[in-house]
C-alpha cells in the first residue's frame, strides 16, 4: 500500500520547490472538493498533495491601489463572500464562486481549484473570463502572468508547465457603469454540475455598451471566450437585435457533447437564452454601479 | 373504536427515538463496531453479461492482512428449476443477486468477497482476484431486451414456449373489456414510458456480523425486517434460523429497499471463514449500481366513457423492468392502477421483464405510481374530451363502500370520495394561475397490508411500560404506539417506552412494508395491553377480595366498578406493579398475530407548476395532497409520509432517471447525478388528512406510508399540460425532453 | 504505513489523533474518535450528512484530509447541546417532527445552525438555498424548513 504525503509548506516558493520535486506525482490541494473526490473514486493516485492553504497570498483578497482586485487562488468561494466590497464590485463573480457546489463545498471550494480541474463546467471560470481576470503563475522558472482562459487546455488538462501552481486571479479596475453576471442552467436549482454557463460583463456610458466580455462554459473541451458575442454587443445599446445577436455568435461558438448532462441540440439553445438573461442582469447592475 | 377525547391518540408528540436521532447518537449498522472487527469488500463484474469460466482467489488470499476470500460456491446452491419461496422472494434469485453463480448479469455484480484488517487492504485483495469472463452481448431497456436475437439472460426461462426474458405475466379481469368499449362514446388510448429510479435513502446498505466459535451468528445492521435478514441469511448461508441473532440497527431509510438484503450473507460466510466480526459497507457508487432502483416500464392505457362521464371499460397493459432476476412488481402496475374507480370492464395485463441490469426492489407502493401515471394521465384526456372537470370525473366514477374492485374483493368503508371533494373544496383548487402556469390533479390507490406481528407490554417494577415490538421504525413508527399504550393505560405518554426487538428477543414480526406497521402492531399492542388491563384489574380485584368483574380500569388506576363493587381507594400503575409479586408476580402480556382487515388507501392530489419555457425547466410551486389515512395516530408522521411519498414522486416525475453507457454502466451512479429534489427545488407540501376510520382495526388505522408516491407523476404531467398545452408520455419530465416536446 | 500526528479541538475539547495522510476527517471522526453522529452518505460530498464546522465554516467532513485540520476547531454533533440543554434547534427539531429515518438529521442541524449564525432572520428561500446541499429523502423538507424558520422567529421574539 503506498501511502501519500501531506505537505503544507508555509511559503509559495517551498510549495514550488515540492512540487517540481514530486516530478508529476504531486497535486496541489486548494479546497479538495474535486481532488478529495477524485482520490475516493480511484480516478487520482497522487504520491504527495501539497495543501496551499497555508500560504497567505494564495489564501487572501486585496483591493490594489488602482482599483482592481488581487483573489488568492485558494480562498473559498465563503470566504470571498464574506469580503465586505468585493461582491458589490463584481457580484457575478462572486456568484459564479459560491454557484460552486453547496454550501458545504463552497466552504472549502476556490476559483483556482475551479480552474485547474480544467472542467469546461467549471462555474467560476465563465465569470473571470468575463472579467477579463488573469492568472499569476509560479513555477519553477520564476513568475508569469497570463489570461485566465488560457489556462484549460482540454477537460482535466491545462496549459501550466510542469511544476507551475495558480497564486492569484488579478481583475482589472471597474469602470464607472460597469456590471457582470453569471448564469448557469441545472437541472435542479442546486446541487449540479453547470449544464451551460454564461458570464457577462459589461460597461455602459450614456446607455451605449462600450465594453464587453463573454465567457461560455459547458459547450466546448474548454470555457470559451466569445468575442463574436462582445463584439455584437459593443457599440449598441443593447437593444433585442444586438442582444440577439449575441446569443447567435454563443450558439454559433458552441462545440457541446451529448452526456448524462445534456444534449448538443439544448446547450446550444440554452447558450443563447442565458446569455440574453445575463446581459440584462448585467445591464441592470451597470446602469446602477 | 376509542371514543373521540382522545388525549394521546392524535398528539403531537415527541418520538421515542427523537432525542438520540437530534444528538447523533441513534446507532445505525455503520456506526457499529466490535472487538477484533475486520473489514469486508466486494469485488463486482465489469461486464453487464458474462459467463463466469473461473475465479483464482490465491493472490488476493496471500496478501498479508486479507482473513477472509467467499465465492458463489461458498453459498448454499439453489437449482434454477426449484422455486423457494420467502415471501414474495425467491431464494433462487436472492441468491444470484448477492453472489454472482453461473453467469455475472449486471455491471456491478458481486462476484466474490474479501475480509481483510482494513477497508484498503480488502479493496487491494479484491483487485487481486482473476476472474475469468466469457463475455456475452448485453440488453438494457426493454426493447432491447424484447428484440428478436435479443440476448437470453436464463437459458431456462421461457414464454410462449420460446427462450425468452419475459420471466412471467399477470393477469387481472372483470367483466368483458371489449364489450365495455362499445359502449363507450370517448375512448382514449395512450402509451407511456417510466425510467428506473432508485429509492435513494441516504444511509448506504452496511452490517456488522460476528460468527462465533460456536456457529452462533449476530448481524447488525439497517434493513426493514430482522426477521428477513435472520430468514434469508439462515437460507443463503444453510446456518439455522436459531444461530442467527439479527439486530435492528436504527434504519436510515429504506423505503422498500431494505426489504432485502445484499451484504449480510457475505458478511456472515466471511466471519465464520475468517473467526472475526466483519463489517461491510457499500460506497455511495455501489448503492446505485447494485441495489435495487424500482422497475422502469413502457404501459399502454385505454379507458372508455360514455358522454355522461361514466367509465365503462378499461384496459392496461404494463411491461416493467425487473432488472436482472425475476421479480418486477407486477401486482402494483397491474392492480392499483384502476382500482379508485367503479368499472365494469377491466383486463389489466402487465410483463416481468429481465434485462442485464441490477436486481429491482420494492420501492414504496411498488409498481402503483408507474400504473397509476399512465392511468391517470389517460383520465385527464377523458375529461379534457368529455369537456369535464377532472375531479368531477373522477368523482363521478370513484370507488366507495360496495363497489366489487378490479383486482378482486368489495371494498368496505373507504374514503376516496372524501379526498375528491375535499380537493374539490379546498382553495388551492380555485387559486389563479399566472403564465405558463398550470394545475393537474391525479388519484391514487395501494393495497395496504397486515400480516404478522408479534408485541409485547411489559410494566415495570416502578410502574412504568415498556413496549416491545418487531419492526423497524422507518418513519414514526414508534411515536405512534406510544400514543396508543398512552391512551391505552390512561397514562402520561412519558411514562411508556417503546423498543424494537432483535430476532431473539421478539416473535416472529413481517417486514416493515407495504404501510403495514403501524396497521399491525398497533393491532398487536392494543390486544397485547388489553390483556394487561384485564390482568391489572384481576390482580386490584384480588386485593380488594371483591370479583375482577367489579373493577374498572380508567385514567391509569383500578378503580371499584360501582357502589356495589365496595369502596376502596383506587390502585394506580404503580401501586399495582409494588405489590406484583403477591399478586402473581411479573405483570406483562404479549400478543402474536397474523393481522387482517388493512383495507386500501386512496389519495387525491393536486399540483401546480410553472415552465421555463426557453430552458424547459418545470418548477412545483404548490402541492397539496389529500389522503383518507383512516385514523391518524401521531399526526406529524401522518403528514411526513404524505409529504416525503409527494416529493420522492416530484422526483420521478422531473428529475431521477438512471442513465447508462453504451457498455451497459450506469452513467451517473451518484448523488450529483442521480437527482434527486434538493431543499430549494420543492415548495412547502401542503396536507390534508381525512380521517375515515378503517372498521376493522381498534383505533381505525390504515396505512398511509405509500400511496402518497401513487399519484404524483401524473398529477405533475397534468399540470404540466394544463400550463404548456402539450402532453408529456414519458418521464422524467427532464429540461432537454420539455424543450423538445415544446418545440414539436 | 507513516501516521501523521495532529491536534485539533473536537466541541471545544483539544484532541489529538494519528492518521494516514488520505484519511478524511469524516473517517477519523467516525473510526477513529468514535465520534459517529457525522454520518456517510456519498463520501463525495454530495449530500452534507457529514456537515461539521471546520473553524466556523460549514463543509463536509469527507471532503476535509485529517491533517488539514491541525490547529482548527470542529464542531459536530455531539457538541451541539450544551450541557443537558438541547439546541434550540434540536428542540424544535424534535417538537417539529423534522426528522423522520434520522440519518440526515445531524447534517441538518449543523447546517441550519450555521445559517442561522450568518443569517438569523432568513426567508424561506434563504433556509431552502442553505439547506441545498443536505440530502433528506424521508421528510420533502417541509416540516424542517418549518422549524428553521421558527427558531429564527424565536431568536428574533427572544432577541426583543
Amino acid at each position: 500500500m503506498t501511502d501519500l504525503v501531506y505537505l503544507s509548506p508555509p511559503t509559495l516558493d517551498e510549495a514550488v520547490r515540492a512540487f517540481a520535486a514530486a516530478q508529476g506525482a504531486a497535486r496541489i490541494l486548494a479546497g479538495g472538493t474535486d481532488l478529495l473526490v477524485q482520490m475516493r473514486l480511484g480516478t487520482v493516485r497522487p504520491g504527495t498533495v501539497i495543501d496551499i492553504k497555508k500560504i497567505a497570498e494564495m489564501t487572501s483578497i486585496e483591493e490594489t491601489a488602482d482599483g482592481g482586485w488581487r483573489v488568492g487562488a485558494a480562498v473559498s468561494g465563503a470566504a470571498l463572500a464574506d469580503h465586505p466590497r468585493f461582491g458589490t464590485v463584481w457580484p457575478g463573480v462572486l456568484e459564479a464562486v459560491n454557484l460552486i457546489g453547496s454550501k458545504q463545498v463552497q466552504g472549502r471550494a476556490s476559483a483556482g481549484g475551479n480552474l485547474c480541474n480544467a472542467s469546461p463546467a467549471g462555474d467560476s471560470v465563465p465569470a473571470m473570463v468575463a472579467a477579463g481576470a488573469v492568472v499569476t503563475v509560479q513555477g519553477p522558472n520564476g513568475r508569469r502572468e497570463i489570461a485566465v482562459e488560457a489556462v484549460p487546455a482540454g477537460p482535466g488538462r491545462t496549459n501550466l508547465a510542469p511544476g507551475e501552481i495558480v497564486v492569484s486571479f488579478t481583475l482589472p479596475p471597474r469602470p464607472a457603469n460597469s456590471g457582470d453576471a453569471y448564469l448557469r442552467m441545472i437541472p435542479r436549482t442546486e446541487m449540479d454540475i453547470a449544464v451551460v454557463g454564461v458570464g457577462v460583463s459589461l460597461t455602459l456610458s450614456f446607455g451605449v455598451c462600450t465594453a464587453a466580455r463573454i465567457g461560455l462554459g459547458a459547450v466546448a473541451p474548454t470555457v470559451l471566450l466569445v468575442a463574436d458575442a462582445a463584439a455584437a454587443l459593443v457599440g449598441s445599446s443593447l437593444e433585442d437585435a444586438a442582444v440577439e445577436a449575441a446569443a447567435a455568435a454563443c450558439r454559433a461558438a458552441c462545440k457541446p457533447i451529448n452526456d448524462k448532462r445534456g444534449t448538443i441540440v439544448y446547450r446550444t439553445k440554452a447558450a443563447g437564452v442565458l446569455l440574453k438573461r445575463a446581459v440584462a442582469i448585467a445591464a441592470e447592475r451597470a446602469r446602477n454601479a | 373504536m376509542n371514543a373521540i377525547d382522545n388525549k394521546w391518540i392524535g398528539a403531537r408528540t415527541i418520538r421515542p427515538d427523537g432525542a438520540d436521532k437530534v444528538t447523533g447518537r441513534a446507532t445505525y449498522s455503520a456506526d457499529t463496531a466490535m472487538a477484533g472487527m475486520i473489514w469486508g469488500k466486494v469485488l463486482r463484474s465489469p461486464h453487464p453479461h458474462a459467463i463466469i469460466r473461473s475465479i483464482d482467489t490465491s493472490k488476493a488470499a496471500a496478501l498479508p492482512g486479507v482473513k477472509a476470500v467467499v465465492t458463489g460456491k461458498d453459498f448454499v446452491h439453489f437449482p434454477l428449476d426449484k422455486p423457494v419461496a420467502l415471501g414474495i422472494q425467491d431464494m433462487r434469485w436472492m441468491s444470484r443477486n448477492v453472489m454472482a453463480r453461473e453467469k455475472a448479469l449486471f455491471h456491478g455484480h458481486p462476484v466474490a468477497a474479501v475480509a481483510a484488517t482494513t477497508e484498503e487492504i480488502a479493496a487491494a485483495a479484491c483487485a487481486l482476484i482473476e476472474v475469468e469472463y466469457d463475455v456475452l452481448p448485453h440488453a438494457i431497456e426493454i426493447d432491447d431486451a424484447l428484440a428478436d436475437g435479443a440476448p437470453i439472460l436464463h437459458d431456462a426461462m421461457t414464454f410462449e414456449g420460446k427462450p425468452s426474458n419475459i420471466a412471467g405475466r399477470m393477469e387481472i379481469k372483470l367483466g368483458d373489456a371489449a364489450a365495455g368499449f362499445g359502449e363507450a362514446d370517448v375512448i382514449v388510448e395512450r402509451s407511456f414510458t417510466t425510467r428506473p429510479v432508485h429509492q435513494g435513502y441516504i444511509e448506504p446498505h452496511s452490517c456488522l456480523v460476528s460468527v462465533a466459535a460456536d456457529g452462533k451468528a449476530t448481524i447488525f445492521s439497517s434493513s426493514q425486517g430482522q426477521f428477513m435478514v435472520r430468514a434469508m441469511t439462515a437460507l443463503l448461508t444453510g446456518i439455522p434460523q436459531s444461530s442467527i441473532r439479527a439486530v435492528p440497527a436504527e434504519i436510515g431509510g429504506g423505503f422498500g429497499a431494505k426489504t432485502i438484503i445484499y451484504l449480510e450473507p457475505l458478511a456472515t460466510v466471511l466471519s465464520r471463514k475468517s473467526g472475526r466480526p466483519v463489517k461491510m459497507a457499500m460506497t455511495r457508487e455501489e448503492v446505485f449500481r447494485a441495489s435495487g432502483p424500482t422497475s422502469g416500464s413502457k404501459s399502454t392505457v385505454k379507458i372508455g366513457a360514455t358522454k355522461d362521464g361514466r367509465i365503462v371499460a378499461a384496459q392496461g397493459t404494463f411491461y416493467l423492468q425487473a432488472g436482472c432476476l425475476p421479480g418486477a412488481p407486477l401486482r402494483g402496475a397491474v392492480g392499483c392502477s384502476f382500482a379508485p374507480y367503479n368499472i365494469p370492464n377491466v383486463l389489466s395485463v402487465g410483463f416481468d421483464v429481465v434485462s442485464n441490469r441490477s436486481k429491482v426492489a420494492a420501492y414504496r407502493a411498488p409498481g402503483a405510481p408507474i400504473g397509476a401515471f399512465a392511468v391517470e394521465c389517460v383520465l385527464d384526456e377523458v375529461a379534457e374530451a368529455l369537456k369535464m372537470d377532472p375531479l368531477e370525473l373522477r368523482l363521478k366514477n370513484a370507488a366507495r363502500e360496495g363497489t366489487k374492485a378490479s383486482y378482486g374483493p368489495v371494498f368496505p368503508r373507504i374514503g376516496f370520495v372524501e379526498t375528491i371533494e375535499a380537493a374539490l373544496a379546498h382553495p388551492h383548487s380555485q387559486a389563479p394561475l399566472g403564465q405558463f402556469q398550470g394545475r393537474g390533479v391525479a388519484s391514487g390507490f395501494w393495497y395496504n397490508a397486515g400480516g404478522e406481528s408479534s408485541a409485547q407490554v411489559n410494566i415495570t417494577e416502578d410502574g412504568n411500560i415498556v413496549v416491545t415490538t418487531g419492526h423497524p421504525d422507518v418513519g414514526g413508527s414508534r411515536a405512534a404506539i406510544a400514543n396508543v399504550t398512552a391512551e391505552l393505560f390512561g397514562i402520561d405518554h412519558g411514562r411508556v417506552s417503546v423498543l424494537i426487538g432483535d430476532t431473539s428477543s421478539i416473535g416472529y414480526s413481517n417486514l416493515t412494508g407495504g404501510s403495514r406497521v403501524t396497521f399491525a402492531s398497533a393491532m398487536v399492542v392494543t390486544q397485547s395491553s388489553e390483556k394487561v388491563i384485564t390482568d391489572l384489574r384481576t390482580r386490584a380485584a384480588k386485593i380488594w377480595k371483591i370479583d375482577p368483574e367489579a373493577v374498572t380500569w380508567q385514567d391509569g388506576e383500578a378503580i371499584p366498578a360501582g357502589e356495589n363493587a365496595g369502596k376502596f381507594p383506587a390502585l394506580t400503575l404503580k401501586d399495582l406493579a409494588a405489590k406484583a409479586s403477591e399478586t402473581g408476580g411479573p405483570i406483562g402480556a404479549g400478543v402474536q398475530l397474523n393481522t387482517t382487515g388493512a383495507e386500501g388507501g386512496f389519495a387525491t392530489h393536486v399540483c401546480d407548476v410553472e415552465v421555463d419555457v426557453d430552458l424547459g425547466i418545470v418548477r412545483v410551486l404548490r402541492y397539496t395532497s389529500f389522503q383518507d389515512v383512516g385514523k391518524a395516530l401521531h399526526p406529524d408522521y401522518v403528514e411526513g409520509q404524505m409529504q416525503g411519498g409527494v416529493a420522492q414522486g416530484i422526483g420521478w416525475a422531473l428529475s431521477e432517471e438512471y442513465l447508462y453507457d453504451r457498455q451497459g454502466r450506469v452513467d451517473n451512479a451518484s448523488f450529483l447525478d442521480y437527482r434527486m429534489p434538493v431543499c430549494s427545488d420543492l415548495p412547502m407540501l401542503d396536507t390534508v388528512m381525512i380521517e375515515i376510520p378503517n372498521p376493522k382495526h381498534p383505533q381505525g388505522v390504515r396505512g398511509v406510508g405509500e400511496v402518497p408516491l401513487v399519484p404524483p407523476l401524473a398529477a405533475i404531467a397534468n399540470a404540466v399540460y394544463n400550463a404548456l398545452g402539450k402532453r408529456f408520455y414519458s418521464l422524467p419530465m427532464s429540461p432537454p425532453r420539455v424543450l423538445e416536446v415544446l418545440e414539436g | 504505513m507513516a501516521k501523521i500526528h495532529v491536534s485539533t479541538t473536537i466541541n471545544g475539547e483539544p484532541t489529538e489523533f494519528l492518521a494516514a495522510p488520505q484519511q478524511s476527517v469524516l473517517d477519523v471522526l467516525r473510526n477513529t474518535l468514535g465520534l459517529t453522529g457525522t454520518k456517510e452518505g456519498c463520501a463525495t460530498g454530495d449530500c452534507g450528512a457529514c456537515s461539521i464546522l471546520l473553524d466556523g465554516t460549514l463543509v463536509c467532513a469527507c471532503l476535509v484530509l485529517a491533517p488539514e485540520i491541525e490547529g482548527k476547531q470542529i464542531d459536530t454533533i455531539e457538541g451541539m447541546a450544551t450541557g443537558d440543554q438541547l439546541h434550540p434547534l434540536q428542540q424544535k427539531f424534535l417538537e417539529r417532527a423534522a426528522l423522520q429515518c434520522g440519518i440526515c438529521t445531524p447534517g441538518v442541524l449543523i447546517a441550519a445552525r450555521a445559517l442561522l449564525e450568518r443569517n438569523p432572520d432568513p426567508t424561506e428561500s434563504e433556509v431552502r438555498f442553505g439547506l441545498a446541499g443536505n440530502l433528506c429523502r424521508c421528510t420533502g423538507y417541509d416540516k424542517i424548513v418549518r422549524a428553521v424558520l421558527e427558531v429564527a422567529a424565536d431568536m428574533k421574539e427572544a432577541a426583543r
